[in-house]
């Protein structure tokens, strides 16, 4: 086994990440592809890596609860899958965009979409190269402190605040405090 | 202290008389579907988890559930049997497991309403159910950790798995098992 993972950090040797690696803003998301939440969120993300670009370091994380989202572990291996092809973004966005497409011949035509090697993609998925890794992933927010999706750390840090745009730039981005 | 109850057996003060680590765990026997009982001795011998909760269909329960529904294969790896409680009945159970595609038995402490509840320290008097309480039972029925969550919040799993990896060394140390 590898050295444990750290569960609250992202970590750029392992993790998916966005925006720069020496950006001082560290966020952590636990996502499942098939919460609704999630994808509220997803576009939130995207507005705060737009508005805090090279500052901001964004690493997603699966989370999947697959007996009340049937189609959550196979999109989070699709994903994986398309990481190892080199492109995990492009295919996280389409599934946020398209969470109610999650069927497999979906899964498969976003791989044809984004120019991936589609028949590779599914033998992986189909038998299922990236379980390991999602479950490490699950595991890793169990003991983190993750109970639903999504949950945000913010350096390190569980936030547990409103998941709006505002709310969750001012958490990302705090004013100096004052002194007394 | 103030005494607001009026039933010598009921718990109203907070926290206060959850039963705590080193208690023998109250043996019980309630309905899981409504014409099957379980009773927590024919756990002797594993871990037990017992998740009190208070209500189907709430949406925190909802979420608390479906996580560990997710974690039955960690929960498995220790050997420890999960059972949710809380005071609804058998039949609502049955559907609430449904809806969620739940793997793991729900027990029913609905008649007399409550008091295996009671028995272990996490009756709510004043909402009627019980509270969002977690117990992990070492395999001799000894209660060996105990964690009551404000009402509102996921407790999450990472202190059970904690209680289970703590009972699993110190089984292993002392060699009391197997």
């Amino acid at each position: 086994m590898s050295a444990r993972i750290a569960l609250t950090l992202p970590e750029p040797e392992r993790d998916h990440i966005s925006g720069s690696a020496d950006g001082l803003i560290r966020l952590l998301e636990y996502g499942d592809y098939e919460c609704p939440f999630c994808g509220d969120a997803h576009v939130i993300v995207k507005e705060i890596q737009g508005r805090l670009g090279d500052d901001l370091l964004f690493a997603f994380r699966n989370f999947p609860l697959t007996n009340i989202h049937p189609h959550s572990e196979h999109a989070a291996e699709t994903a994986e899958a398309a990481g190892e092809q080199g492109n995990f973004w492009g295919m996280h966005d389409l599934l946020f965009e398209n969470q109610d497409a999650l069927e497999d011949e979906n899964l498969a035509a976003y791989a044809a979409e984004l120019g991936l090697d589609q028949a590779r993609l599914i033998g992986e998925v189909t038998s299922r190269v990236y379980a390991p890794r999602i479950r490490e992933d699950f595991k890793s927010g169990v003991r983190g402190g993750v109970n639903g999706t999504p949950t945000f750390f913010i350096n390190g840090e569980r936030y547990d605040g409103t998941r709006d745009l505002e709310h969750l730039l001012n958490a990302l981005t705090p004013q100096p405090s004052h002194q007394q | 202290m103030s005494t607001t109850a009026t039933n010598p057996q009921s718990y109203s003060n907070g926290h206060r008389s959850v039963l705590s680590p080193g208690t023998q765990a109250p043996d019980f026997t309630l309905p899981c579907t409504p014409d099957q009982s379980v009773s927590l001795s024919e756990f002797r011998g594993r871990p037990v988890v017992l998740a009190f909760y208070p209500a189907d269909w709430s949406p925190v329960c909802s979420d608390q559930m479906a996580l560990y529904n997710e974690m039955l294969d960690e929960f498995q790896e220790f050997e420890a049997e999960l059972v949710g409680i809380s005071v609804d009945g058998a039949w609502c159970h049955g559907a609430f497991a449904k809806q969620n595609k739940l793997h793991f038995p729900l027990l029913a402490d609905f008649e007399p309403k409550g008091a295996v509840s009671r028995a272990y320290g996490v009756y709510d008097e004043k909402d009627g159910t019980c509270e969002r309480a977690l117990f992990v039972i070492d395999p001799a029925g000894t209660i060996h950790w105990s964690y009551v969550s404000p009402i509102g919040v996921n407790p999450g799993a990472n202190g059970i798995l904690s209680a289970l990896e703590d009972l699993k060394t110190k089984n292993e140390t002392t060699g009391a098992t197997k």
